[in-house]
């Protein structure tokens, strides 16, 4: 496997040393698959569901440039200010700007991968600006400086204990308290109060209309609305493929987003922001950061269909072995794992290959991503452009040399089964990975061709 | 009806009987059935680790043994996966796309070509079920846990009519097993760890035999069960739809 500084096979053998905890990591994201196979059989239309999502987003993405710039002309007009970022910093800078022109010191922020993408926080933070993750598992992980674990359950890689000592230590709730009501009362008083004393508020987008110019954010606890409701600028940043044409499309979205995601049949709180209030600015930033790289990249272009609900992170079982810090990326996953390389082939070479290529990720999606065979795409980039190094394609080398020569094949055969030492779970005899926890077949005296030469003489 | 027996080239190497009993199967069922003495892999193993370049030698050789015939049969979904989404030879690109028209995975194979009805064999066991998920998500061998679709189980469909056969299922029914070709070297904590999860059910169960197939997966599940020195054991679908 490539050398990179962090690698998805090690982080998850140190996840796996804690059996336990790591079969309550697995068994709680199966409980949450399970809740979206029973929410998505409730809909007898799932299937045409899903396939009108996908087409809608595949339209959208053929036409994206005519879309984006109809929402700006429609935003505009509604009085919100729309910024264009062409990469992770200018997206910062520009946020920053529009603080720094307010003199805006405290910031509460609610439901944004994309800020944690261009690592905003540590941006603002530099230039003395506080900024509060006020939903409850991005404000846990927030605390305990740590990056979230899954993009809609960040805080899925810990137990209640956990929650309670970081509690303990930086809120002073009582020590060894685990009790989760009393745990979420504390973390909402301190949040309230943040809402109030707030100078500004940063939302994510679900979904932008480009016929409205208005935008959609869905969030469980309904901190998107505190922060942009109390709050005198509300700046809302989305990635540029988050545009739909119509609002007519979003009952499609809204009705397979949060089945996917938690089986929930709608988020608790669909919030549609149009223009600001007044007295009240909003801004919009509209961010590049790669994505127009990937839709150059015609095998890869439509992970850009993906709309976050997640559930590919909660089917798929390396995932659920692995947990999401393993995959070293703000997006985790299988959907993460298509699109970390496209930010960064090297330090993401091992990525693609964290998967079994079960499929189950594709099946799952609402959207209807090819994901496993992205995965697939991205190996043979990853290894064309050498992220394998030079003793794995050697080895390959030699694997696809014997296997293309009948008579190198069946000689090397013949030889004690030597066949054993070209295939992948015995690249290596020595340091054999695959013996460490499991036997190797029992080589037979003699090959099926061997077999039937002997019986079969007639042939 | 001429047919040619595709066996991956592991099962040739290491589960001869699986090979033997797919062929005696298919020769009881009336089938004229040819082994291509000089073929070896479909090229999977490369192809799944990112080196797909390197499989034109693997393609130029199947295409060479297996041109000619009217269906094709092997007894794993993985491998015909492989050669029916990848198989092919600029030179000789009318042969490639005959083969990956005409080649099928023995279950079905046996469901819908033969259309098996009543398979004549006796395997009075618990046994359970490994769905495998090449055969499963991508050759469609099976309906799937995730989609909104009617179930069906080619497997089952003739697992149903061996005698005796007492078949149980696992409470995750389609989870994969974490062999995945080379992954289960590179990924090795993973790979284990979701193994040792699907064999955890089984044991519940308390199975005689797991089947399936993949002998690939079998292989893996094989492996941690021996480990563990259960007395449970991997048997093809082959095998036991060829017992009496």
């Amino acid at each position: 496997m490539n050398k990179t500084i962090e690698d998805h096979s090690k982080a998850a053998s140190v996840f796996l040393q804690d059996e336990q905890r790591a079969t309550w990591h697995d068994e709680t994201l199966w409980f949450v698959r399970a809740k979206r196979d029973k929410a998505a059989h409730q809909l007898p239309e799932w299937e045409a569901l899903r396939d009108l999502a996908s087409q809608i987003k595949d339209h959208t993405l053929s036409r994206l440039d005519e879309y984006l710039v109809q929402f700006e002309t429609k935003a505009n007009e509604n009085g919100v200010t729309v910024h264009w970022a062409n990469d992770a910093d200018e997206h910062n800078r520009i946020i920053h700007g529009i603080l720094k022109k307010h003199n805006a010191k405290n910031v509460v922020k609610s439901k944004s991968m994309l800020t944690e993408e261009c690592q905003l926080n540590h941006y603002l933070r530099d230039h003395d600006i506080s900024v509060v993750d006020t939903d409850l598992g991005e404000y846990i992980v927030q605390l305990r400086e740590e990056q979230p674990s899954h993009i809609v359950l960040p805080a899925i890689h810990l137990k209640k204990e956990d929650v309670s000592n970081t509690f303990h230590k930086h809120l002073n709730t009582e020590k060894g308290n685990k009790d989760e009501v009393y745990l979420t009362r504390s973390a909402r008083k301190v949040l309230r109060q943040k809402f109030i004393t707030a100078d500004a508020a940063i939302t994510g987008v679900n979904f932008a209309v480009a016929e409205t110019g208005g935008f959609v954010v869905c969030t469980n606890e309904g901190n998107a609305d505190l922060g942009a409701h109390a709050n005198k600028i509300h700046i809302a940043c989305m990635g540029f493929e988050k545009i739909i044409p119509k609002a007519e499309h979003l009952g499609v979205f809204l009705r397979l987003l949060t089945r996917s995601a938690t089986g929930q049949p709608i988020t608790t709180y669909s919030s549609h922001f149009h223009r600001p209030k007044e007295g009240q600015e909003m801004h919009i930033v509209i961010v590049n950061n790669g994505r127009a790289n990937q839709l150059g990249r015609k095998d890869f272009k439509n992970s850009l269909k993906c709309i976050r609900c997640a559930a590919c992170f909660n089917t798929c079982p390396v995932y659920r072995r692995s947990g999401g810090h393993s995959y070293h990326n703000s997006v985790a996953g299988p959907i993460g794992s298509i699109l970390a390389p496209n930010l960064d082939m090297r330090k993401n070479a091992d990525l693609p290959f964290a998967s079994t290529l079960c499929g189950s990720c594709t099946n799952v999606c609402p959207v209807k991503i090819n994901i496993h065979e992205q995965l697939w795409n991205w190996r043979q980039i990853l290894m064309k452009e050498g992220y394998g190094g030079t003793a794995k394609k050697a080895s390959m080398k030699v694997m696809a040399t014997v296997l293309a020569s009948p008579t190198i094949y069946s000689l090397s055969g013949k030889i004690g089964r030597g066949m054993m030492r070209i295939m992948p779970w015995s690249v290596n005899n020595k340091l054999n990975p695959w013996y460490k926890h499991r036997e190797l077949p029992e080589p037979p005296k003699q090959s099926f061709t061997e077999w039937y030469k002997k019986k079969r003489k007639h042939e | 009806m001429k047919i040619a027996l595709f066996i991956p080239c592991y099962v040739d190497q290491f589960y001869p009987n699986v090979a033997i009993a797919t062929l005696q199967l298919l020769e009881k069922l009336g089938c004229d059935v040819s082994y291509p003495l000089t073929q070896t892999c479909c090229g999977q193993p490369m192809a799944n680790a990112g080196f797909a370049s390197m499989t034109a030698g693997c393609d130029k050789n199947f295409i060479a043994n297996f041109s000619g015939f009217d269906y094709i049969v092997g007894p794993s979904g993985s491998c015909v996966l492989h050669l029916k989404e990848h198989l092919h030879d600029d030179k000789r690109p009318e042969q490639a796309a005959a083969i990956r028209k005409n080649i099928y995975e023995l279950t079905e194979f046996l469901t819908d070509v033969l259309q098996v009805k009543n398979i004549n064999a006796s395997f009075p066991h618990k046994v359970g079920l490994h769905i495998s998920c090449h055969g499963q998500r991508m050759l469609h061998l099976a309906s799937m846990s995730e989609k909104v679709e009617p179930e069906f189980s080619k497997a089952e469909q003739l697992l149903s009519q061996v005698k005796g056969l007492q078949l149980l299922k696992t409470k995750r029914l389609d989870e994969c097993c974490g062999f995945g070709g080379t992954f289960c070297v590179t990924e090795e904590a993973v790979s284990v760890r979701m193994g040792q999860d699907r064999v955890k059910e089984h044991v519940y169960n308390n199975v005689e035999y797991i089947t399936g197939g993949d002998m690939s997966c079998l292989m893996h599940l094989e492996g941690i069960l021996k480990r563990k020195k259960s007395n449970i054991k991997v048997l093809h679908f082959a095998e036991i739809l060829n017992a009496q």
